[in-house]
């Protein structure tokens, strides 16, 4: 569920209870694991790629963030300097569009879920299978959580990820309770050296396995029309359960993986607030890669009509893209475009979180791909053309960086498709209408 | 006032649920309805999860904390939303968690004899007996169905399976308890339907999947014994046994349950999870203000329609309410302060002066704020809710390249108001035929902001509250309320969303038909809550399950 302005302490929620009795968790070990031997397992094995998708609404001001030069050595504009701390991994793709092909334009939502799914629905309620659950299968199962999602704004709703067509995967709100969901009940710290399987754990799967074991005898009786939804039902139930078969094993040691501390919460909308949260949300996803609990996760700042705040300011960032004069002088909307400069300081604080996690010679950034993306080119405009998206990271060397790829017009969903080719998708082809595409950037494939 | 099955499962086999269980043909009944329907299934709400656990199990079971879940709002209800809705790996996840707790308090050493019937001969050890027999009670009230033989065992198999390993019969019912409540037939609403003798082409549904939607759609809860007894004897298929259920039903004072979840829905109270009223604007909006407001809706809505048994339609310009102090205080209004012991929120009956400008559902500060921005009213968003919610009218989105920053250029000394300012957009062509809809509505509630408080002047000039609704001129908002009221389109979404709501899907065609009828007589015979609740549920398309249409992108 949804809440706003809550203000929590930690050791409010780190306490659960299974089975009747009280279980208190330790508060969350400071020193760090990290030594500099962390670039594959114990077996030589390489540590594997992850991939983040990060959502921030309402675009960049047009004509300012683009840079000039295409390709590599380009500089970044003063719009968006904030990611000159990571101007070597990043790309930055100018020139994407969404396709609407004469379905109405579902006003901050088209966008998106056109870059995300693929495909462009005539109603805003119906929404498709994300790239990052198609990403997710070719993954495996080698995870604790398959995926994670996160919300900076207090509304669970905000995210862009489903794992098929029945509704978006909720995104937790709250960086308590992540950390009490990654570091609570569960957790097995890999470079541990005791390990024993807790019988409860695996009771608890048990159970799961024998209701899975349901699945068949319903899916029989199923209209057509619930076939798929029934189906999600016993994915995730699967999920759930493959989660606790892995806190059954010893994982493999992870010299990188060390448990975050947090602080205190609150969560809201104004710009102080939600970067809290962001940070706090990249603190703990960027652990929880390290620590091999998850290679997926999906962070919004906001929803499709972002309500983010400036001090002082009574319209919120989507009011202010609509309502604010462009100022004849500067020949840009002010407010605005410190918003978007705000989120790109917020997108590099993960960006930077992710890269200080070292992993031998390189960092977890390095073996990532994340993936920015929003929902209007000129949100004043409601305008899907020229919409700014970037990827940062190369996956261990899956993806070239440092370029500036000029599309003429193309459409969006092909960074989309390059991303899947990177991680090892076999695909011929992804999304809809003319949002389909068969080509990746081949120029950023290394 | 609250039935407690847990008193039913600890009266166990004497009481008249248990025998009628014990003594049902039920694996037959099961046979019948699991292995040979279809089934169709709506997710739980969040809040019907909750009520159906606090009549299983009792009062005393706190449930800790919700699954994080999305709604999608459809034909104007959640409602119809939950019926295309699955369930994500972390809300699975949240609900083993959610079930491992409940499963522990329902069988923790001080409650389980209370609640379990029989006794297991040894504690450390399973007794097949006992368990089956806790197993198939508790499994009819949270599948809101007799288990068939064969899942009995499953369910016993996983309490075996769990005694062995971790030692203690009590676990093992914990282990079959967390199994069920994480089962789709607990966290979905499964309706099983039968092809329908009576028209052909269409399905009905079974006696038990009747129980579940009447009594979710009346007390958005799961059903009661007498509910269950009527589905497991037949009656409920049949005209006076049903009509029977929906009487009791209807008369009883759950239905204010069902009445409270109904306009949550339909009057779009999810928007408070992300309601966001800036205090440093809107010092009097507190979070405790918000909650009242809230309640003063509900509370409203409640006492009219059940305890005065009054018109819906007069709601809209009604001069009674419940006040706390605070809300008093936002709305500038006195009352009698009263002490209350235990620090309960004292709510007071309040009746505004006559020809208070506060009139009505939209006079208060649920309806003001929620169609609001953080920072400033929206007539817009307000009209648009008023269409959409109370008249279920559609609203299409805004076309792309219009240039709206005239809305807001409040240093335009020409544009002071938000009237002069939307003036823009009525004389726009492109923007003209919607927000001609809209805008009118809307500014007639411009004496109020952003936090529902009044007010009679934006940047030092009168505000305008005049406008015209049908080719009728009005003043103020009082005068629209009193418009509003005599608009058979309020009356007839009212009758329409309340059927979809209850089965979660829109109307067929023939049922289009009998809600217009329905709208009708109600109409003139009085638009009240119980008798429409006694026509839906008394209707046998109530019970129907159409074919499924094919869907388009």
């Amino acid at each position: 569920m949804i809440s706003k302005n809550r203000k929590f302490n930690r050791r409010s929620l780190l306490r659960g209870a299974i089975h009747g009795s009280a279980v208190v968790m330790g508060l969350p070990i400071l020193e760090s694991f990290l030594n500099n031997n962390g670039t594959a397992f114990a077996d030589g094995t390489e540590l594997p790629p992850c991939f983040g998708s990060w959502f921030f609404g309402l675009g960049l001001t047009p004509g300012r963030w683009e840079p000039e030069v295409i390709g590599a050595n380009y500089v970044l504009p003063e719009h968006i300097a904030a990611l000159q701390p990571i101007r070597e991994k990043l790309n930055i793709f100018s020139g994407l569009q969404i396709f609407l092909d004469g379905k109405v334009n579902q006003n901050h939502i088209s966008g998106a879920q056109g870059q995300m799914t693929g495909i462009v629905t005539k109603s805003a309620a119906d929404y498709d299978e994300s790239f990052d659950a198609i990403i997710d299968k070719q993954f495996g199962a080698n995870v604790r959580f398959r995926t994670l999602e996160v919300a900076c704004d207090g509304n669970s709703s905000s995210g862009w990820t489903a794992r098929g067509k029945n509704g978006k995967t909720p995104c937790q709100i709250s960086p308590l309770e992540l950390y009490r969901r990654i570091y609570g009940g569960g957790f097995i710290d890999p470079n541990r050296a005791e390990f024993t399987a807790d019988p409860e754990v695996m009771v608890r799967h048990s159970v799961l396995s024998a209701v899975t074991d349901q699945r068949h005898k319903l899916m029989d009786t199923v209209s057509s029309d619930d076939r798929s939804r029934l189906d999600e039902y016993f994915t995730s139930l699967r999920d759930v359960e493959q989660k606790l078969a892995f806190e059954l094993e010893r994982p493999a040691p992870l010299p990188a993986c060390s448990i975050p501390s947090i602080s205190d919460e609150e969560i809201g909308t104004m710009v102080a607030q939600v970067q809290n949260t962001h940070k706090q949300f990249a603190t703990l996803l960027s652990h929880a890669l390290a620590c091999g609990q998850t290679r997926i996760f999906h962070v919004t700042l906001g929803n499709a009509f972002s309500t983010l705040r400036l001090p002082g300011e009574p319209s919120a960032y989507h009011a202010l893209t609509h309502e604010e004069p462009i100022n004849p002088a500067l020949g840009y909307q002010p407010k605005c475009k410190i918003l978007g400069e705000q989120c790109m300081g917020f997108f590099v604080e993960l960006l930077r979180a992710m890269d200080s996690i070292q992993e031998g010679e390189g960092t977890l950034l390095d073996r990532s791909i994340v993936y920015a993306f929003t929902d209007h080119g000129e949100a004043r405009l409601h305008s899907m053309k020229n919409l700014p998206v970037f990827t940062v990271g190369s996956a261990g060397g899956r993806l070239k960086t440092g370029l500036h790829v000029a599309a003429e017009g193309d459409a969006a969903t092909r960074v989309g498709f390059t991303i899947q080719k990177a991680l090892g998708v076999v695909s011929n082809r992804w999304g809809s209408e003319s949002n389909e595409v068969t080509t990746p950037f081949s120029e950023v494939l290394a | 006032m609250n039935f407690s099955f847990a008193q039913k499962i600890k009266l166990g086999l004497k009481a008249s649920l248990v025998l009628a269980v014990g003594s049902l043909p039920f694996n037959l009944a099961a046979q019948t309805s699991v292995n040979e329907d279809q089934i169709t299934f709506v997710r739980l709400t969040a809040q019907q999860y909750r009520n159906s656990i606090r009549d299983i199990f009792g009062e005393s079971i706190e449930v800790n904390g919700n699954a994080a879940s999305i709604g999608v709002r459809e034909a104007g209800l959640m409602a119809v939303g939950g019926r295309r809705l699955s369930l994500s790996a972390s809300e699975v996840e949240s609900y083993e968690v959610l079930a491992l707790d409940i499963a522990s308090q329902v069988l923790s050493p001080k409650r389980r004899n209370t609640l379990i019937a029989c006794r297991p001969q040894d504690e450390n050890a399973i007794d097949n007996a006992c368990a089956g027999e806790f197993i198939s009670t508790v499994g009819l009230h949270l599948f809101r169905r007799p288990l068939s033989e064969a899942e009995i065992e499953n369910y016993s198999a996983m309490a075996r399976a769990a005694t062995d390993s971790l030692g203690g019969f009590y676990v093992g019912l914990q282990a079959a308890l967390v199994g069920m409540m994480v089962s789709p037939e607990f966290l979905f609403r499964i309706e099983r339907s039968t092809p329908n003798p009576e028209t052909p082409g269409t399905r009905r549904l079974d006696a038990w999947s009747r129980a579940s939607r009447l009594s979710y759609f009346l007390w958005d809860t799961t059903p009661n014994p007498s509910l269950l007894a009527a589905a497991q004897s037949g009656d409920l298929m049949f005209e006076d046994g049903l009509n029977q259920q929906v009487e009791h039903m209807v008369a009883s004072p759950r239905i204010e349950d069902g009445l409270r979840a109904f306009f949550s829905d339909m009057l779009a109270f999810d928007r408070f999870d992300t309601l966001d009223i800036d205090t440093t604007l809107y010092p009097k909006f507190t979070k405790n203000v918000e909650d009242e407001a809230r309640e003063q809706t509900l509370r409203t809505i409640s006492d009219h329609l059940l305890n005065q048994e009054a018109d819906y339609r007069d709601l809209f310009d009604s001069r009674k309410t419940f006040l706390t102090p605070a809300l008093a205080a936002l709305y500038g209004v006195p009352i009698p302060i009263r002490q209350e012991m235990g620090g309960r929120v004292p709510w007071v009956p309040y009746e505004y002066p006559e020809n208070h400008i506060r009139v009505g559902l939209l006079g208060q500060a649920t309806f003001l704020s929620l169609f609001s921005h953080p920072g400033a009213s929206s007539p817009t968003l307000r009209g648009k809710a008023v269409r959409e919610h109370l008249l279920c009218q559609t609203i299409p989105p805004p076309p792309g390249d219009v240039d709206f920053s005239l809305v807001r250029d409040t240093d335009n000394l020409e544009f002071r108001t938000v009237r002069d300012r939307l003036s823009e957009h009525r004389d726009n062509p492109t923007c003209a035929g919607c927000h001609m809809l809209m805008d009118p509505i809307g500014l007639a509630l411009e004496v109020f902001d952003a936090s529902g408080v009044y007010r009679t002047v934006e940047n030092g000039a009168p505000i305008d509250t005049s406008g015209e609704w049908l080719g009728q001129e009005y003043d103020d908002v009082r005068e629209l309320a009193r418009m509003l009221k005599e608009d058979p389109t309020l009356t007839s979404c009212l009758v329409q969303r309340a059927y979809s709501y209850g089965t979660a899907r829109e109307p067929t065609r023939a049922e289009v038909q009998w809600l217009n009828t329905t709208h009708s007589q109600l109409r003139s015979e009085g638009m009240r809550w119980q008798e429409l609740m006694q026509r839906i549920s008394r209707n046998p398309d109530f019970y129907t399950v159409p074919e499924a249409a094919p869907k388009e992108n």
